[in-house]
């Protein structure tokens, strides 16, 4: 295998894996967390505006977890630079 | 794939490009300014009020009983630079319904610097509270072995947030152009609700974060004992 199919092979699986883990591990973690708030708005109703606003700053720090994998992917398939370092030396040989 | 409004270049003379991100900046920021200004030319206090300053009430005086809820006392105080960044990115992303907008939250350049105005803020809000040495004490706040990691802390949730709202924005904007190719015509309208849900809610998240981060620097770390009467 040459380099270009090894980074295309490499970058693939790379972020199809980054964003199955990233988005798996998350929804995990904020299902617990739904669920522990819940509990706790059954037995503290008159409480629910602080729950709620805490559950929702706690989702949304788990969340970014899951947008950091995200990006990663991104990156991998559009804004690849080792992708790009290999597609700009293929053309200079070609153009040579 | 267009990653970001970063690539849309309106103008460009040499090296100065005038790009998505700066002309809907602009444009949001003219709304934000010009509006509040026509409404609240005539203000008034008795029950006959225009529909306009009832809805910037609400807004403001939710804005202010969230700050307070939050632990911040005197919420006039804070609600210029918070109400600010909730209105910003709120309305950054209300407008994904124009078409041919793209948020320029979606672009890591503008929620960077918002992330930086929050991590300048912070500091000057705990200063002006607890004094240039009582603030820098508060670092070494449970022992000096913490003073490394709560400076890692500061920079790593600065560094959060700014990715945490760029990485939201940008994958609704990418989503919706990636099901534009797939299935035109119903599903890209699912995705825009979405990404308005989602839009709003990391404007709350924002702009509650950075209320978290003012509250924790600016509280008073011991209570001063009360002075015993002499007998």
């Amino acid at each position: 295998m040459d380099n270009m199919t090894l980074i295309a092979v490499a970058s693939i699986v790379t972020a199809g894996l980054t964003t199955s883990l990233g988005c798996m591990c998350p929804a995990l973690g904020e299902g617990r967390s739904v669920a522990t708030a819940l509990t706790a708005l059954a037995q503290q109703p008159d409480a629910s505006a602080t729950i709620t606003r805490t559950l929702f700053v706690g989702l949304a720090m788990i969340e970014s977890t899951a947008i950091y994998c995200f990006v990663v992917s991104m990156i991998l398939i559009f804004a690849n630079p080792f992708w790009n370092h290999v597609i700009a030396q293929a053309t200079k040989v070609v153009g040579k | 794939m267009r990653l970001s409004p970063d690539q849309m270049i309106f103008w460009q003379h040499g090296f100065l490009k005038l790009n998505g991100t700066i002309v809907f900046t602009w444009g949001l920021m003219l709304v934000l300014a010009v509006g509040s200004k026509l409404i609240t030319r005539k203000l008034s206090t008795d029950l006959k009020r225009s529909r306009w300053q009832n809805l910037l009430e609400i807004v403001v005086t939710g804005i202010e009983k969230q700050i307070e809820d939050v632990g911040l006392r005197h919420p006039e105080k804070y609600i210029g630079f918070l109400g600010s960044l909730f209105l910003f990115v709120a309305l950054a992303a209300l407008c994904t319904i124009i078409p041919g907008y793209e948020p320029p939250t979606a672009s890591l350049s503008t929620t960077a610097a918002l992330a930086l105005c929050v991590f300048v803020a912070v500091p000057m809000f705990g200063i002006e509270a607890d004094g240039l040495g009582g603030y820098l004490k508060s670092y070494m706040e449970p022992t000096v072995i913490m003073l490394p990691f709560n400076v890692i802390s500061e920079l790593s949730r600065t560094l959060a947030l700014a990715v945490r709202l760029f990485g939201n924005m940008m994958s609704g904007a990418m989503i919706i152009g990636i099901l534009l190719t797939i299935t035109p015509f119903l599903f890209p309208i699912v995705m825009t609700a979405l990404g308005l849900l989602t839009g709003m809610v990391q404007a709350y998240i924002f702009s509650i974060l950075a209320a978290v981060y003012i509250a924790a620097a600016t509280r008073t770390r011991k209570p001063k004992p009360a002075p015993v009467p002499k007998t």
